[in-house]
């Protein structure tokens, strides 16, 4: 990370970032790969591929929102704390939906 | 008995003439404040207000269940008392009891910066308070609502006719309010420290505030949407939780839970860093394994989210659910343990004075322990199914809540009071209140676990006459209690004017907000605080006394 | 609040060291603007964190009830129009688009580059809402909103319409769980355009100060942290949108 630079300004003994900013080139390239995304989303969706349709379409808007998260938003050029702060909702997110999940589809497993 | 106190002579002392009470004047000045010492006032007195109208009400409830007939209310009338009762207590007073009184004052100070990070999203929050107390209060008087405080669907959807719309969206608002506090408390700790005050250095009570304002950030998002949904779907009649349309009752539970179980865990964990203050403070000890202590609040926050549907095991979950968060449950059990063996440490050979703080810590450590014990037996899937729903439940609660909460945050108004107000409370009389508010206690919740385990069932307004002699126990314990919170409020009023000058540090204690004045400049401190030494060392402390005893003389 | 103002001058005498040099956006109680705008940063990241607890409630539900019922899900998703549904998550990744180079405007002091990347922003959400209540329209006509109004009769006897064969019908208690659908769909949707209305609110204020040669000192975190609020409920967009109406469009 040549863009995170240990800063010691007495307050704070943190990672500080310099504030870098994203060429309008970086956003260029993203918005062309997102509007791709959604023409390839849209025509995956008119093919039978059973279950990985849906890991198809996930799997591409996972990697969409990647790439705001990133490059828009800024985070591959942020301190290590935005980056542990998306890391903390996303798992918080995971455990809320996965541990619901698996009340549901144990239940179809029945009694012991 | 000895006594750490140590006033200044009351004969020359004076209350600093320039402090954050006096720097302006007139109603504006506190409804416009920014300063987070002025919010933290506002705050105590609006949940004291609060907590007075929901004692009454826990009082109503205990005379109803005088006897087991439902003679002093009809049985509607009774659940919509308990369920205000629950509301107003579960989100107007003990979810800001702590953090938005005690911890908007101190953690600023604590951490050495001039104020929180967000004065005006501080301000916003607690008129967001206001308008959801409002709110609810509207509720309650235009009818009530008799759900109980979890709004159990299909119930609070479809078949109850009263204030549910009203009374969810109080929540919701109060909500927002919660999620600002500890938005504001994590930017704060996280970008607001002073020179030098890394984060082992911070006392553990901004740990443990922390670490609730992580629960607060993440958990309550999600009661906000679970409540959305429950009024749309009395509305305008949408099937996410009604069967007859498809949806799944439980949902709402798993939804429910999620937030209110770490609700549980928002409310004790910065009653916990109370504790941990206290202790160390009245016996003259740094906090015994304090990094494990710090830690621990973090294992709680993050343990607190995998626990949720041990409330449901009754519900219609998976055997398998009911299996893996029973065994996630015993978890929590050890973060928990850790703190109360490790402020037993802190005691052993320290230098034990008996303040009114310390009296209530104990009461906490004491009660929380049992509370805390019984609630593996709730835990546990098997004495669960036995006990879930009857009194033995809500004493399990109370003993965490009332009896650990509720002493936590009285110790810490006894203990910051001198700070806040620059004067002192009066010490005989508080320490009478402490004894009585614990045998008060006592008497009002240990008969209801007696009670469960008969199997005496919770929200009903009556009962088989064989269960009327610990009924009226508990409701004689309950007048006790009464009395034992009513004495503080009276006598804290009273020391406004006639307590003693407190000087800056009474009880000789190591916070940075004890080394600056009481009541503290608005902008808390003259100069930023450069911070070298450890939490709680107390020799440091007798080193700068030292030093200016020799300066001055 | 001048209550802390006032203090904060006579205070702050103690270390006037470097209080000559701040600049006037700087609030009482920062030590200095790097320190302020990486407190506001992390302040919007947080909120943002909020924001996806939000939401997951609702993608819980959602996921839930797709097991549960999948032929109404996929019933129900090949009555929304995809075309629109296309579009508009086109016209959402280009306002994102917009506004991440209004947010370079601003970086690089571009006061016209900022105003008419802000007025394109501004366009485009506006554009997006106009799409999405066309849509709510026809699923009013069609009788697809959840509540007393509902009917999930074209479900039982579906017909076919504009060249394109019939679906297949539904049996008539799988046929009534698409209204869990559709109560997702406009719970998920409708939260997610309540976010735009309120952006679009910020935005034009912040559009008002920017024609006025607002965020040309520097002082750009307000543009920034809007930014990241705009992207993220683009991203929620990313999701719902293959979620809410790409579900085995083959069949």
């Amino acid at each position: 990370m040549a863009d995170l630079q240990t800063e010691h300004h007495g307050h704070e003994p943190e990672q500080h970032s310099e504030h870098k900013v994203v060429s309008p080139k970086v956003y260029g390239v993203i918005f062309l790969i997102l509007l791709v995304g959604t023409a390839l989303t849209v025509w995956a969706s008119y093919w039978d591929v059973g279950p990985w349709n849906a890991a198809i379409a996930l799997g591409i808007a996972c990697t969409k929102a990647t790439l705001v998260v990133l490059f828009f938003m800024h985070v591959k050029y942020s301190s290590k704390l935005t980056k542990l702060t998306v890391g903390a909702g996303l798992f918080t997110f995971l455990i809320l939906v996965g541990m619901s999940l698996a009340d549901y589809f144990t239940r179809a497993w029945g009694q012991w | 008995m000895s006594t750490i106190v140590s006033l200044p002579d009351q004969a020359t002392a004076r209350i600093p003439k320039r402090n954050y009470l006096s720097n302006e004047n007139g109603l504006l000045s506190w409804l416009l404040t920014g300063d987070h010492k002025r919010i933290a006032i506002l705050y105590l007195i609006s949940i004291t207000f609060f907590f007075a109208i929901g004692g009454t009400l826990a009082g109503l409830i205990r005379l109803e269940l005088l006897t087991p007939q439902s003679d002093l209310f009809a049985a509607d009338t009774y659940n919509k008392i308990f369920t205000m009762h629950g509301v107003i207590m579960v989100f107007l007073f003990l979810v800001p009891s702590v953090p938005a009184t005690i911890g908007n004052f101190v953690i600023p100070i604590m951490v050495g910066a001039k104020d929180l990070a967000f004065p005006k999203i501080n301000l916003l929050s607690w008129y967001l308070y206001l308008a959801g107390g409002a709110m609810t209060l509207w509720a309650m008087i235009s009818g009530g609502v008799d759900t109980g405080w979890t709004f159990t669907t299909p119930l609070s959807t479809h078949f109850s006719n009263t204030n549910v719309v009203t009374t969810g969206l109080a929540i919701f608002v109060a909500g927002f309010s919660s999620i600002f506090t500890g938005l504001n408390f994590i930017v704060t700790i996280h970008r607001m420290r002073a020179p030098g005050m890394t984060w082992f250095k911070l006392p553990l009570f901004v740990w443990s505030n922390y670490a609730g304002s992580i629960l607060m950030v993440l958990g309550t998002p999600v009661l906000a949407i679970t409540l959305v949904l429950v009024v749309l779907e009395r509305t305008i009649g949408i099937g996410v939780f009604d069967p007859a349309k498809g949806g799944d009752p439980i949902l709402f539970q798993h939804l429910f839970w999620f937030y209110s179980h770490p609700a549980v865990y928002i409310m004790i964990l910065p009653g916990m860093g109370v504790i941990s203050e206290v202790v160390s403070t009245f016996s003259r000890k740094r906090v015994f394994g304090y990094t494990a202590v710090a830690f621990s609040s973090v294992a709680i926050a993050v343990f607190g989210f995998f626990v949720w549907a041990h409330h449901m095991f009754i519900m219609g979950v998976s055997n398998y659910a009911v299996l893996v968060f029973s065994l996630l449950t015993m978890l929590v059990a050890v973060p928990s343990a850790i703190k109360i063996f490790n402020w037993a440490f802190t005691l052993y050979k320290g230098s034990i004075t008996f303040e009114t703080p310390m009296l209530y810590a104990f009461g906490f450590m004491g009660l929380f322990t049992i509370g805390g014990l019984t609630g593996v037996f709730l835990g546990s899937s098997g004495t669960d199914i036995h006990l879930t729903e009857t009194y033995f439940i809500v004493a399990h609660f109370h003993f965490v809540m009332v009896g650990g909460m509720l002493m936590a945050f009285l110790s810490g108004i006894h203990f910051w009071w001198p700070k806040m107000t620059g004067r002192m409370y009066p010490e005989k009389i508080s320490q009478l209140a402490a004894v009585v508010t614990f045998i008060g206690f006592n008497f009002t919740f240990f008969p209801q676990f007696l009670l469960g385990m008969l199997g005496m069932p919770r929200r009903y307004a009556a009962y088989p006459p064989e269960f009327q002699v610990l009924n009226v126990f508990s409701t004689a314990g309950a007048s006790i209690l009464g009395i034992g919170y009513l004495l503080p409020i009276l006598y804290l009023i009273w020391s406004l004017k006639y307590g003693k000058i407190a000087g800056n540090n009474p009880w000789q204690a190591t916070g940075l907000e004890w080394q600056i004045q009481s009541p503290p400049l608005t902008e808390n401190f003259v100069e930023i605080p450069i911070v070298t030494q450890e939490a709680y060392d107390y020799e440091w402390l007798e080193r700068q006394k030292e030093h200016e005893v020799t300066h001055v003389g | 609040m001048s209550d802390s103002q006032a203090v904060a001058t006579t205070v702050d005498a103690g270390h006037a060291g470097g209080h000559a040099a701040h600049p006037p956006y700087q609030r009482h109680h920062f030590v200095s603007m790097e320190q302020q705008n990486e407190t506001t940063n992390f302040g919007m990241w947080l909120f943002l964190l909020t924001e996806i607890m939000f939401f997951g409630g609702m993608f819980t539900a959602y996921l839930i009830y797709r097991n549960w019922y999948y032929p109404a899900f996929v019933a129900a998703s090949h009555t929304l129009n995809i075309i629109e549904g296309t579009a508009n998550t086109g016209v959402l990744i280009t306002s994102s688009f917009t506004m991440a180079l209004g947010v370079w405007c601003a970086e690089t002091k571009r006061r016209k580059g900022l105003v008419w990347s802000l007025i394109a922003t501004f366009i485009l959400g506006l554009v997006f809402l106009g799409i999405k209540a066309d849509e709510y329209h026809e699923k009013w006509v069609l009788h697809h909103v959840p509540g007393t109004y509902f009917s999930a009769q074209a479900f039982v006897h579906p017909t076919a319409e504009d060249g394109k064969p019939a679906e297949k019908p539904l049996a008539p208690d799988m046929a009534a769980h698409t209204e869990v659908y559709f109560s997702l769909y406009f719970a998920m949707t409708g939260m997610h355009a309540l976010h735009m209305i309120i952006g679009i609110g910020i935005l034009s204020f912040m559009l008002f100060r920017a024609t006025r040669g607002a965020y040309m000192d520097g002082n750009i975190a307000f543009v920034e942290n809007f930014g990241l609020y705009w992207h993220f409920v683009d991203i929620i967009w990313i999701f719902l949108f293959p979620l809410l109406y790409l579900i085995s469009r083959y069949s």
